[in-house]
């Protein structure tokens, strides 16, 4: 029980299956109800697959665990019908500072860009995450839950995978096509399967609180390098909903763990970071060893790996859960195209190309922040107090200055989706990047859309840039209409700076030019996007042929 | 002022999609090049790493400026 929160419980139900003679056949199973196991069933739903998910605990995280939530992360989160509410009690933030020794070195500001939905950053504590999510998982049709279902074993079939659960009535047997994997850091199936997460454990300790305080403190992200009160190591302030703020201290590798965390310990610090007279109340408090790691493959045939079970990074830049969310947005559009029989098994492997291509992206920021903030040797302190002591000067030396480099998306350039650019754009929508957001006003399958972003639903789409007289080129239109009836149904979207009233194709107003602005876009320009909304293929000027062989890769129906 | 205090970190014909990114990767490249020296052996890297640099820039009023720059409020 929290000072703030307390946390649900949702309530274990015996079900049909476990009395069954044989085991009962479902055709996607999930293991895991994290936010990633949960982003990946409400994803199957709202695509349309029948899903099940089993998780071992009946309640969301106990303690809060992630704060910072991505602008990227959200998106996906707004597409599966969660963002609003977490953006409606976060805590929206844009600034961070940096002090070296007590004085200011450095702030940044991540701008509210604006013409974007969604805010760069909101800090929420991951309980309400979790439980918005089991809110909007209770929605959806064809989506099941088990809470108290524990999976102690997984067989792997060539066609699928057979499971044995634990439940408070015993165990039974489950049978499925394909099985997504998110049981966390420490897969349990993982293990099963005697597969390994390997790369680098960092030899440091942290203690993490929540503390409940009403302070006048602004909501900025505020790092300490080397503060008087915590001498030669550092600390960080972070605020988060309710009037919690969470509070990390790097304590050294020789720190015991089980002491660090007991509120006589855990106070003092707290007071000698606040100062004596700041009234507040400890809410939780644990002991962290962080690392940075993946699996070499996230596919084993029909067992498929997503979030922490996948890969795991230390905190510093926010990367775990907003990673996880896009590892899930990449896959189901993917796997729902595989089970319908629309495309290849093997355009699950490009999941994992993505994926792990971005994974190594993450490890690498986040092992290179960690290396900053807790330096290994006394050259490397000499060179990371150097910086920021310059940072109190020099530009360079600012932007040198590593806390965290907060969670962005990778751009995906290698993927094998990918088409990439015959025709020159100045603009960084390259393929293999997620479309950027722009405000618009339209309808797209009769909804109201306001932005861009909110236009392209888990379908393929073509953006098509016309000018304010729209689309009249005949053959065009009876491509982008045949193109509507193919297998993998492309979805045309016309957007100019007028409304159209096109009777056939959906469009959408640019209202202030920024959608051509951000795709350095002229009438004739087409952007192909794929359903998780990243850029597949671009052109100056549309070719049927272009277009069908495009779409054929984005699917790897292609010849290999 | 000669020397150049803003961001300068690049590396042509690659592209980058983020600002931080070359700066980090020569960070590293800067963390890595000590990796198993001693303390004794790493300022001995150092020196003759400054002395490569300032032969690199030669430009004798970016150098004063530089050594000024690195002294000040020791
Ligand atoms: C101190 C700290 C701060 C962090 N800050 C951030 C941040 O600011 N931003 C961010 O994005 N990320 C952050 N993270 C990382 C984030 O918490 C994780 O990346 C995220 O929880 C991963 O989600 P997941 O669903 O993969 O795994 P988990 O959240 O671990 O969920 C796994 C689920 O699987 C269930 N399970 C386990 N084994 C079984 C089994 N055998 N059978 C059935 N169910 C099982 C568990 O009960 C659990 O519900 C932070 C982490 C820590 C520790």
């Amino acid at each position: 029980m929290f000072l703030t929160y307390t946390n649900p419980v949702y309530e274990y139900r015996k079900t049909a299956d476990q009395s069954a003679a044989q085991p009962v056949h479902h055709p996607l199973i999930v293991v895991g109800a994290g936010p990633i196991g949960m982003g990946a069933a409400i994803d199957a739903a709202v695509q349309g697959l029948d899903v099940l998910v089993l998780d071992d605990n009946n309640t969301v995280s106990v303690g809060s665990r992630a704060v910072c939530y991505s602008k990227r992360a959200l998106e996906v989160l707004d597409r599966l019908g969660c963002a609003e509410r977490m953006i409606d009690k976060g805590v929206t933030w844009q600034v961070g500072k940096v002090f070296f020794q007590d004085e200011l070195v450095h702030r940044f500001d991540l701008l509210p860009r604006p013409g974007h939905k969604i805010p760069a950053f909101i800090n929420l504590q991951q309980y309400y995450l979790e439980e918005y999510m089991v809110d909007r998982m209770r929605q959806l049709d064809g989506l099941e839950v088990r809470w108290k279902n524990r999976v102690t074993a997984v067989v792997p079939r060539d066609d699928g995978a057979e499971l044995t659960v634990d439940t408070p009535d015993g165990e039974y047997r489950l049978s499925c096509d394909w099985l997504i994997v998110a049981d966390g850091a420490n897969s349990d199936v993982r293990s099963m399967l005697g597969l390994q997460s390997s790369g680098k454990v960092f030899e440091d300790r942290f203690l993490i609180a929540d503390i409940v305080m009403k302070a006048d403190f602004p909501p900025e992200r505020w790092f300490n390098f080397d503060p008087s009160y915590h001498r030669g190591q550092s600390t960080l302030l972070h605020k988060q909903s309710d009037n919690v703020w969470r509070l990390d201290f790097q304590l050294g590798w020789d720190k015991d763990p089980e002491e660090e965390k007991k509120p006589e310990k855990v106070i003092p610090r707290v007071r000698a970071m606040l100062g004596e007279d700041v009234d507040f109340e400890l809410e939780w408090a644990s002991v962290y060893t962080f690392q940075c790691r993946r699996m070499p493959r996230f596919r084993h045939g029909r067992v498929i790996f997503a979030g922490d079970a996948a890969h795991q990074v230390s905190p510093f830049g926010a990367r775990g859960a907003n990673s996880g969310l896009q590892d899930t947005d990449n896959l189901i559009w993917k796997l729902r195209l595989v089970m319908q029989g629309r495309a290849p098994e093997r355009l699950i492997d490009s999941y994992c190309d993505e994926r792990e291509y971005a994974a190594d992206e993450n490890i690498l920021n986040s092992t290179r922040s960690t290396d900053f903030i807790t330096p290994k040797s006394k050259v490397s302190r000499h060179f990371r107090d150097a910086t920021l002591e310059l940072a109190k000067r020099f530009d360079f030396a600012r932007r040198l200055i590593n806390s965290g480099r907060l969670s962005d998306t990778a751009v995906l350039v290698d993927s094998p989706l990918n088409t990439p650019d015959g025709d020159a754009f100045s603009s960084d929508l390259v393929p293999g990047s997620v479309m950027d957001d722009a405000p618009v006003i339209g309808h797209v399958g009769g909804r109201a859309v306001h932005w861009l972003l909110e236009a392209l639903d888990a379908r393929f789409h073509l953006l098509l840039f016309v000018d304010e007289d729209g689309l009249k080129d005949e053959q065009t239109r009876e491509m982008l209409r045949s193109a509507q009836q193919q297998p993998i149904p492309l979805h045309p979207v016309l957007i100019g700076p007028r409304p159209l009233n096109d009777d056939v194709f959906d469009s959408l107003v640019d209202t202030e030019g920024l959608a051509a602005a951000r795709c350095d876009a002229r009438p004739g320009t087409a952007y192909l996007i794929r359903p998780d909304q990243h850029v597949a293929a671009r052109w100056r000027r549309l070719d049927p042929q272009a277009l069908s062989r495009a779409l054929a890769r984005a699917t790897a129906q292609n010849e290999e | 002022m000669h020397l150049k205090t803003d961001y300068n970190f690049h590396d042509p014909g690659q592209r980058y999609f983020r600002a931080y990114r070359p700066g980090d990767d020569f960070y590293e490249a800067l963390i890595e090049a000590h990796r198993d020296l001693d303390d004794e052996q790493s300022e001995r890297l150092n020196a003759r790493l400054i002395l490569l640099l300032c032969n690199h820039i030669g430009d004798l009023r970016v150098l004063r400026e530089a050594l000024d720059a690195a002294r000040e409020d020791l």
